[in-house]
Formats: C-alpha cells, structure tokens, sequence
C-alpha cells in the first residue's frame, strides 16, 4: 500500500525538520526576555514505557482484551494513531490518548515497538471452528495478512492476538465506524454468518 | 541556558539515545557498583525497582517493604461488589527477585540525606546513591473525632487494601437486608478520587443482587467529585438514582455532608446539624503523605512532599526521590497509575543523574477505570508533560478527557474488558 509508505516518510522528514527548526528559534533567542528553552523530545522509550500500564511491559498485553502492540510495524503503528487522532478509526480511549502526542513522539514509539519481540497468546478455542477459520483465512485473508496473521506489514499481527479486541475491532469494520481496507471489505462482505467467529477463534488459537 | 550548553545538552542527549540502543550497560565495568534503596513495594516502588533494573542491570536496587505480599486497592472494590476474590488482588515479589531486585521485608524508619543511609526497624542499614520513597499515604486520624486506628479495627476505612478490604466485605456480608451503609469520603486531595464513588457501586452492585432493600448514603466532604456525571448515569441506569427509591444517595457538603464526629458505639456519625445512623460505616479519613516521608523530613505543611517533577527528586532533600501518592506531582491525580508512571521517570532521571548526564524530558499517563455496574465501565484518561517553568505537570492540550456522555451499552461492556486489561497489564508491569 504505497500512500502508507509516502505517509511515513512525510512525517519522517518532519521530525528531521522539526529539529533543526527548534536549533534556529533557541539560536534566534533573545536574552532580553528569558524564555524557558524548549525541551528536548522525549525519548521513544520514555513515551512509550507510559503506555506499558494499558499494553503490558514492552507493549506484549496479558489480556483479556487490550492488544498487544509490540512488534508491530511502524508503518502500522504510525497510520494507526494518526486514525484515532482524526478519529478516523473507532475506540474506546486511544482517540483520547493519541490527541497528546506529536508526529514526531508517535514516529519515536513506532519505532520503539517495532523493535520489540511480539508474543501471540493461544487461547481457549473451539477446534471445529480453528480448522473452519484456517481454510477461511487461506481463501479470504492470507493475501495481506501473510503466515496465518503472523506478519504485519500493513495491518496489525492477528495470530495469538488478544479474541476479544480481534471481535472489537471487526464489529467496528463491518458497523463502518472504522473504514476498512476496500479490497479488504469485499472479502469480509462476502463472509457468512459464523464465519468471522471461526477466523478469531483460528487467529486465537496460534501462539 | 547559554547557547553553548544547550549544544553540549543536545549532544549529550543523543550520545544517551544511542548507547540505549545498543542496550550498553551504562555504568563500566570497573566502577563501582552504584546504589539505589527504594522504601515501599507498592504501586510507585515495585515499577522503580523492575524499570532501574531493566533500563540498567548493573544497578544495585534494594527495595524495602514490610508485607512479603501487596494487595492491590485497584479492583479491591470489585471484591466488595462480590465478582472478585481476595487472591486476585494479592501480589507476591518473586517476580522482582527474579530481576535481581533485593527485596527486605523490614519497615524503613529513618533516612539520613547526608551520609544517605536508609534505617530499618530490624536494624539494617543501607547506603544508597539515590534512594525512592514510594509509601503511599496514612491518615489523619484526628480530622473526625471518635476515629483512629483502633477503631478502624471495627469501622474500616478499606483505602489499604487487604485485611481491611475483608473487614468490610465481611460487614456488608452480614449486615441485614433493609440496612443502611455509610460511605465518608474527604475532600481533595486524596489517594484515587473516583474510588469513593466506584465503591458505593460496586456495594449497591452486591445490596441489588442480596439485600435489595438496603441503602448507601454517601455523606461528603465535597460538593463534586471525578467523574460525577458518569457516576450519575450509571447509578440510575443501575441503582434507581433520582427516583425516591434511589440505592444510592449522595449528600455534598453544602448540604451537611461532611462529617466531623463519630460514635463507634451507636454506630453514628454527625455533621454540623444532621446526625446519620449506620450499619455499617466506611470512613475515608483525610489523608497525607506515609509516616517515613515525615521521619526524613521530606514533606511540607500540608503534608505532603515537594519535588522537581522532572526527576521526582526531592525539593528538601537531594538524592530523595519521592514518587506516588506521597508526591506533589500536580496536576496528576493519586492514582496508581500516576504512580506507575512517575516511578519510570523517576527511574530514568536517576540513571541519567548516576551516569553525569542531564536527565531527558519526562512524559506522562494517567488514567482510571471505574466498574459501575455489570458490563459498564467508565474511564479517565490523560497524557502529560512537563513545565519546566513551573515545575508543574500539565495534560497535553486536546488530550485525555472522559468516556462520552453518550457512549453506547457496547462502547460501556469494552469499557469493562479494557478495565480488566488495564488490571492485568499494570499490576505485571509493576511485579511481573
Ligand atoms: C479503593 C481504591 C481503588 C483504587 N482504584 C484505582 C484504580 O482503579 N486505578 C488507579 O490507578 N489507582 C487506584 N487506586 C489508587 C492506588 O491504589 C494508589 O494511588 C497507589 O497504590 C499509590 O501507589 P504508592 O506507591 O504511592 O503507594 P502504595 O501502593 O500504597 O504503596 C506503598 C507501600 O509502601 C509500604 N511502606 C509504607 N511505609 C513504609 C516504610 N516506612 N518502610 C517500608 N515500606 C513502607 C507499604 O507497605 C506499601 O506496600 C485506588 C485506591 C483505592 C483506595
Ligand atoms: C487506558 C489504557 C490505554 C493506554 C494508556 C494506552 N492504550 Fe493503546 N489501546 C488501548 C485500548 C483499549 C485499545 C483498543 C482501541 C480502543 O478501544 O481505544 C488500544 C489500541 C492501541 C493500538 C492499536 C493496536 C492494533 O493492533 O491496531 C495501538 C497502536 C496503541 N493502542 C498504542 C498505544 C500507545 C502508543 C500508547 C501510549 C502513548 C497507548 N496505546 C496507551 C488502551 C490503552
Ligand atoms: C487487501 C488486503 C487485506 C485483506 C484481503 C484483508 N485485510 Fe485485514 N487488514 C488490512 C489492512 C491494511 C489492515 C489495517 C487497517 C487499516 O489500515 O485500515 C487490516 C486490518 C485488519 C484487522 C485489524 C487488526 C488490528 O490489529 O486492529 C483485522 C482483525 C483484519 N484485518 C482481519 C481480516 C480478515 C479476517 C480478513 C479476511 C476475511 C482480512 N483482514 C483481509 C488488509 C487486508
């Protein structure tokens, strides 16, 4: 998905800008009135370790509902919380959580998270629906979320990802209160009832 | 801070970021090993003592604690509301050992900030570099007369969890249906503001299923509260708030609720004109900051310690750092979340200070899950960042905030699992 790509480049080149802006204005600062110098960014680590009391230490969840985050791709990660700061993408609480930082600070975690080991949860599962939701995900899913969910790329990692959030976040797909990829839509439009069951429960029973 | 020291700052600060990525060990190996005491294993102490050794195994962190296992306060009210038992509050330290943390079971009972020794009831006595006091809060026994601690043997306060939690619920268990129940908050500020009002929830919870014709008055010393609206909606979707056969009452202030006497005897309190009988009574008594930050001279006259929010190092005393509900750490409520997040800045800021360098910018979260009923929860959230300026903590503009007025039954439920989430997550990162 290229927009994804050019979009994290952009705010790339902007953290880069944003620096060097911020060396001009304390250079261009006059002592006649003592302004405070702005502050460094905070480290990727540091804003990041905030978030660790919601997502589990070094963003791997111990559930039962909020995803893990570790792992994930930048490009994910960056997309991600821009959405639920545009409230683009449907939530609970991270729209409120996003608004707070900068594109620079998300760019940081990205990066932080990405380099962390994800580690998928098996769960209880029901092993008729696990074998229904394997071939479902070979027909429907595989294409983009390649190794049975494992890779991320674009989307989040679905294999052993928390089932609660993995419902959550389709409800939010097929009510539209989040848009879906459209390639994406018409996979999951063609869908019958049960069906999506059987692929969480598939996800949800890898580790 | 001239140009030349900003530039030098600026190099410093990315010398820091690059050494954190190859996870060198920050301190060489030929030094000695540097130091850190950390008084109280609760929320605050037991993230300092996992994060110092995360972010720098070579640190020496000792960590002194008096119970060999801590009971959560967070969710301590769903035991009351009866959907949760006792073990699952309770933590143990064999996670914290297995990061090499020395954890003492011992009370600390002075800290001396010159020759920076910590003194323990035992006997021991530990030298430290930097030392964290995270000892949460205790109370002002004689702001409601007829209270202390003797007879809160009898008449809980449950703001520490533990015995104190099963005192009550013990109470609530026996208490005929047809009773009434007191709730007394205090007013601001006080260890987590929206407890109160999740615990006369999660009783009114456990009164609706086993005692339906009991009442919870609330007799306060505010004429507000955290997330009152929230509250508000839930009680009448619940509890019949508002209607004459309200559950739940809530008596502000300015109508007389604060209570300044009780009568252990009559099981009576008394404000300036009214007079409530309960019983069973739940007294929350104003509080401050635990006893050893008064031993060590680290608090003001309100009773509470004055820090720089950067580092959380005491304004008193250098090399003290004091973190959790013991802190002013304005505008960030006493949350255990607040405690958890000050406790990884606090950890961050110590290593910087160890190692000669200048502390980073620190970041900040705070937020509380409220259970108001089956399948409702209700949040607060808020990012922070710092004002060097002021030495203050202030929320991001545009950030955080409460669950909408308007949020759906399904927007609630997630709530609910999210609060559960939250739990698991929080209390691994703190002992796991
Ligand atoms: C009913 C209730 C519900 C709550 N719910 C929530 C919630 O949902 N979310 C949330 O974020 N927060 C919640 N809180 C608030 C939270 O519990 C506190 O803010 C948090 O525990 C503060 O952490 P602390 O480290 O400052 O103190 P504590 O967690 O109380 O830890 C202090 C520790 O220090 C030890 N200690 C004290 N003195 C000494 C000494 N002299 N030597 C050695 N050790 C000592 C104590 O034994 C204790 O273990 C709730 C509180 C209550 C009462
Ligand atoms: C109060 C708990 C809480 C805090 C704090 C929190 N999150 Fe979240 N996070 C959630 C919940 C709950 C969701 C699911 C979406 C929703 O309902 O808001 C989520 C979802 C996410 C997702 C989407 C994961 C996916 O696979 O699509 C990302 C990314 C994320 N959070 C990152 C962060 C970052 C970064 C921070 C810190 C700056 C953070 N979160 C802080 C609770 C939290
Ligand atoms: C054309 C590629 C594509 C196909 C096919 C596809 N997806 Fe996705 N999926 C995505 C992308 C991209 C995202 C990230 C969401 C976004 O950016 O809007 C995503 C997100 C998701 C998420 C949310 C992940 C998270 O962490 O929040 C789930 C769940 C999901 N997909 C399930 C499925 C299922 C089940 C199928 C098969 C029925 C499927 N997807 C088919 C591309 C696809």
């Amino acid at each position: 998905m290229s927009p994804t790509r050019s979009r994290a480049l952009f705010s790339g080149i902007l953290v880069a800008g944003g620096l060097s802006l911020g060396g001009i204005a304390a250079a261009a600062e006059q002592p006649a009135t003592p302004v405070a110098p702005a502050l460094p960014p905070a480290s990727g680590a540091m804003l990041a370790n905030a978030c660790t009391g919601c997502h589990g230490t070094d963003g791997v969840s111990r559930g039962p509902a909020s995803p893990t985050i570790a792992g994930i791709t930048k490009d994910y990660f960056i997309d991600t919380m821009k959405a639920f700061k545009d409230g683009k993408r449907a939530a609970t609480i991270m729209d409120r959580i996003a608004k707070g930082y900068s594109d620079a600070e998300i760019n940081a975690m990205a990066t932080y998270f990405a380099g962390k080991k994800y580690v998928g949860h098996a769960q209880k599962t029901d092993a008729a629906k696990v074998a229904k939701g394997k071939t479902l995900h070979k027909q429907n899913c595989e294409k983009c979320h390649e190794e049975g969910g494992r890779l991320s790329d674009e989307g989040g990692i679905l294999a052993g990802q928390w089932m609660p959030y993995l419902h959550f976040q389709m409800e939010d797909f097929t009510s539209g209160k989040t848009k879906m990829p459209e390639k994406m839509e018409k996979k999951v439009k063609a869908l019958k009832p049960g069906d999506l069951d059987a692929l969480i429960n598939f996800y949800g029973s890898q580790k | 801070m001239s140009h030349i020291s900003r530039r030098q700052f600026l190099k410093l600060a990315s010398g820091t970021a690059a050494a954190g990525l190859i996870g060198a060990p920050l301190v060489s190996s030929g030094a000695a090993k540097k130091k850190v005491v950390i008084v109280g294993g609760g929320a605050g102490g037991a993230t300092a003592a996992k994060f110092l050794r995360l972010n720098d195994p070579s640190i020496e962190v000792t960590l002194i604690e008096p119970n060999t296992h801590f009971y959560t306060c967070f969710m301590s009210n769903e035991v009351l509301g009866g959907d949760r038992k006792l073990d699952s509050i309770k933590f143990g330290y064999d996670g914290l050992k297995k990061r090499g943390v020395k954890v003492v079971h011992d009370t600390a009972v002075a800290i001396d900030a010159v020759s920076k020794t910590v003194k323990t009831q035992g006997g021991q006595s530990f030298q430290y570099d930097h030392a964290i006091v995270s000892p949460g809060v205790d109370f002002k026994w004689d702001a409601i007369e007829g209270y202390s601690a003797e007879v809160a043997e009898h008449i809980p306060h449950a703001w520490k969890a533990g015995p104190q939690t099963v005192l009550l619920h013990k109470q609530l268990q026996a208490m005929k249906d047809g009773g009434t129940v007191l709730i007394c908050p205090p007013a601001d500020p006080f260890r987590c503001p929206p407890g109160p009002y999740e615990r006369a929830s999660q009783i009114a919870h456990y009164l609706k299923q086993h005692k339906p014709k009991s009442k919870i008055i609330i007799l306060d010393a505010k004429d507000a509260f955290s997330k009152k609206g929230l509250f508000e909606a839930g009680w009448t979707k619940f509890y019949g708030y508002g209607t004459d056969n309200s559950m739940i009452k809530w008596v502000p202030k300015s109508k007389d609720g604060a209570v300044k006497r009780l009568d252990p005897k009559t099981m009576t309190v008394y404000g300036e004109v009214n007079d409530h009988h309960g019983d069973v009574i739940n007294i929350i008594p104003p509080q401050k900051a635990g006893k050893i930050a008064f031993e060590a001279g680290l608090v003001n006259d309100k009773g509470w310690c004055p820090v720089n929010v950067q580092t959380f190092e005491s304004t008193i005393h250098k090399g003290i750092h004091v973190i959790g509900d013991a802190a002013i750490a304005t505008e960030m409520p006493k949350s255990g979340y607040s405690a958890n997040s000050q406790a990884k800045v606090a950890a961050r800021a110590i290593i910087d200070m160890m190692n000669g360098k200048e502390p980073g910018t620190p970041s900040y979260i705070n937020t509380c899950y409220s259970i108001v009923g089956p399948d409702h929860g209700i949040s607060v959230a808020a990012v922070y960042t710092l004002n060097k300026a002021e030495n203050k903590i202030v929320p991001v503009k545009g950030s955080g905030g409460l669950t909408p007025k308007d949020a759906s039954a399904a927007h609630l439920k997630r709530e609910m699992a999210y609060a559960h989430s939250w739990f698991a997550n929080i209390t691994n990162d703190m002992f796991g």
